[in-house]
């Protein structure tokens, strides 16, 4: 491999890997602070990915120049398409947690994950339902970005759209790392992590921040939806799937609770799976990619910056 | 008007009946005790009136607002603190967080607010943090405010927990065995303590205690619980020389 194929690899990990950690942060966080794994967070990026495809096609018909009625620069649209997104989004995973997750907040933790894999599959098949097995094609929200010319550094092409892409998961993890250790509602969820019943006894409204939870993880696969259709434009009710397992493991690889290891995990994992694939057949991709993954879990059971006994949601 | 009132409370977990017909009213100011043998249902007591649980039968009062099946945060909210029999603390958070936490209820920015900053926004924290920091100089905790509680020994774990309950701004504290676990030097600290916030903050306490000579010192009127029935109340001596209080205690001397 040359250099300028290796920081080629370099950066599409770094976008893969964006995908992945805001995914991932999703996880780790409802797991942090209420100890369950939400398994249809998957799908609920995929519902963003819907979300996205609605409100982008709607913002364009309204704002792009030519056919709205006013007109805006096609990255204002882009930046109120993720927004919209995110917030729209936020109120699946709040819906979830109202529906699904609280009823059973004292019930076996089994069948919290059960719940979860059938919400998943209720999105699944709604999706399905409601706008047929064609799959969609994402509309473009900055047209001639691809065709512009790329900057290159030495050589290796790290094209508009991958520099957007990171950029934007990045800000949003600093936002993310910001708002749980400086708000009142971040103290409030690193507090319920560790004692939830004594939480609500010093003022603080427990459901509140159980679904601010899910609202702020649940926004963060909004945001990643947008992004990831951006870059594969085809949308179907299957996508969240392989990506949102994925994006589980990078949550247990970072370790359950820590905001900074499923960030840190997710680029790892893209960076594993671009590697593999360059260094052995893309077929075996996976395979050796999940190889690896097991390994060091097997030396670190906990994850990198888990600890046994305190999955607990910290910074 | 009493500041905290309870009527006719009664508790059923199932079938088994944890508390019956309790009642209890705390002036301003007054420092009242709960006693009585393991398992008489004196946590059960505090946890029906914080809120915690719903009381099958019966009402409870606190300022002169029916607070029976309202939810834990806004009793709180209202001006009840608490702490725990088994600490609560939130192992991995420093102790000013703990502090800082327990005014969440006093804050009132919204998430646009948070995330821009807003000058309302810095007044509450900046708020937040003084009192915090007060109520930890108060308490002799200051020096470890930016310590996590996991770190510091018991005693003062005690201490971090007295200062977030008193973070809500209480009128009325409520304290589940401040003593468990500690030694006599740290029991006559503790003591200390209690006496320095009651006057401090003119507070009405309410505390479950095991130790005889620690209430019998502190409390004006005494109940005594046995098997969820009040069975004598009164003041520490009516309550030491009470019979069916010497015999609840299987022969055990009450020590004065």
């Amino acid at each position: 491999m040359s250099a300028t194929e290796f920081f080629q690899n370099v950066v599409n990990a770094l976008q893969w890997g964006s995908f992945y950690a805001l995914i991932a942060l999703g996880y780790s966080m409802v797991y942090g602070v209420l100890l369950l794994f939400n398994f249809a967070h998957g799908d609920i990026f995929m519902v963003g990915a819907y979300i996205g495809f609605f409100v982008a096609t709607a913002f364009l018909a309204l704002f792009a120049s030519g056919v709205g009625i006013i007109t805006l620069p096609s990255w204002a649209i882009l930046v109120l398409v993720i927004l919209a997104t995110m917030f729209l989004t936020s109120f699946v995973g709040m819906a979830v947690e109202r529906i699904g997750y609280r009823p059973l907040r004292h019930a076996p933790r089994a069948s919290a994950a059960i719940t979860g894999l059938m919400i998943g599959i209720i999105f699944e098949t709604s999706i399905l339902a409601m706008f047929g097995a064609q799959r969609m094609k994402f509309p473009e929200l900055l047209p001639g970005l691809a065709s512009a010319s790329q900057p290159t550094f030495g050589g290796v092409i790290i094209s508009w759209q991958k520099i957007l892409i990171v950029g934007v998961a990045l800000v949003l993890m600093l936002l993310l790392q910001w708002f749980v250790s400086n708000t009142k509602w971040g103290m409030a969820m690193r507090a319920m992590a560790f004692d939830f019943a004594a939480v609500p006894l010093m003022g603080v409204p427990l459901n509140r921040i159980a679904a601010l939870t899910f609202a702020l993880g649940s926004a963060l696969a909004g945001a990643a939806a947008v992004l990831y259709s951006m870059a594969y434009p085809v949308l179907d009710p299957y996508m969240g799937i392989t990506v949102g397992w994925k994006a589980f493991v990078a949550a247990i690889l970072g370790g359950r609770g820590s905001i900074k290891g499923a960030a840190l995990a997710g680029f790892l994992l893209g960076f594993i799976e671009i590697f593999a694939a360059t260094v052995f057949p893309s077929t075996y991709r996976d395979l050796i990619a999940y190889s690896i993954i097991l390994i060091i879990l097997v030396f670190r059971p906990h994850g990198m910056f888990g600890e046994e006994h305190t999955a607990r949601l910290r910074l | 008007m009493p500041l905290l009132e309870v009527k006719h409370m009664t508790h059923y977990f199932g079938g088994l009946r944890a508390v019956h017909d309790f009642n209890l009213s705390i002036e301003k100011g007054e420092i009242r005790g709960l006693i009585g043998p393991n398992g008489a249902g004196k946590s059960t007591v505090f946890n029906l009136i914080t809120g915690i649980y719903r009381p099958t039968e019966g009402q409870v009062i606190f300022k002169g607002q029916n607070i029976t099946g309202k939810r834990p945060h806004q009793i709180a909210a209202m001006g009840l603190g608490r702490t725990f029999q088994n600490l609560r603390l939130w192992r991995h958070m420093t102790v000013l967080e703990h502090v800082k936490m327990a005014r969440y209820s006093k804050l009132t920015y919204g998430l646009v607010g948070a995330f821009f900053d807003t000058r309302k926004r810095r007044r509450e924290e900046a708020e937040a943090e003084k009192v915090a920091r007060d109520l930890l100089d108060l308490l002799g905790v200051y020096n470890v405010a930016h310590e996590l509680v996991t770190n510091l020994p018991y005693g003062m774990q005690r201490r971090v927990e007295m200062a977030r309950a008193l973070a809500v701004e209480p009128d009325i504290l409520f304290l589940d065995e401040p003593t468990a676990g500690m030694n006599p030097e740290e029991l006559v600290e503790m003591m200390d303590v209690i006496r320095q916030v009651h006057q401090e903050f003119d507070l009405a306490i309410f505390l479950i205690e095991h130790r005889m000579k620690f209430v019998m010192e502190l409390c004006q009127r005494i109940q005594t619980l046995v098997f969820g029935e009040v069975i004598a109340e009164g003041t520490p001596e009516e309550i030491q020389n009470n019979p069916k209080v010497i015999e609840a205690y299987l022969g055990e001397e009450v020590e004065t």
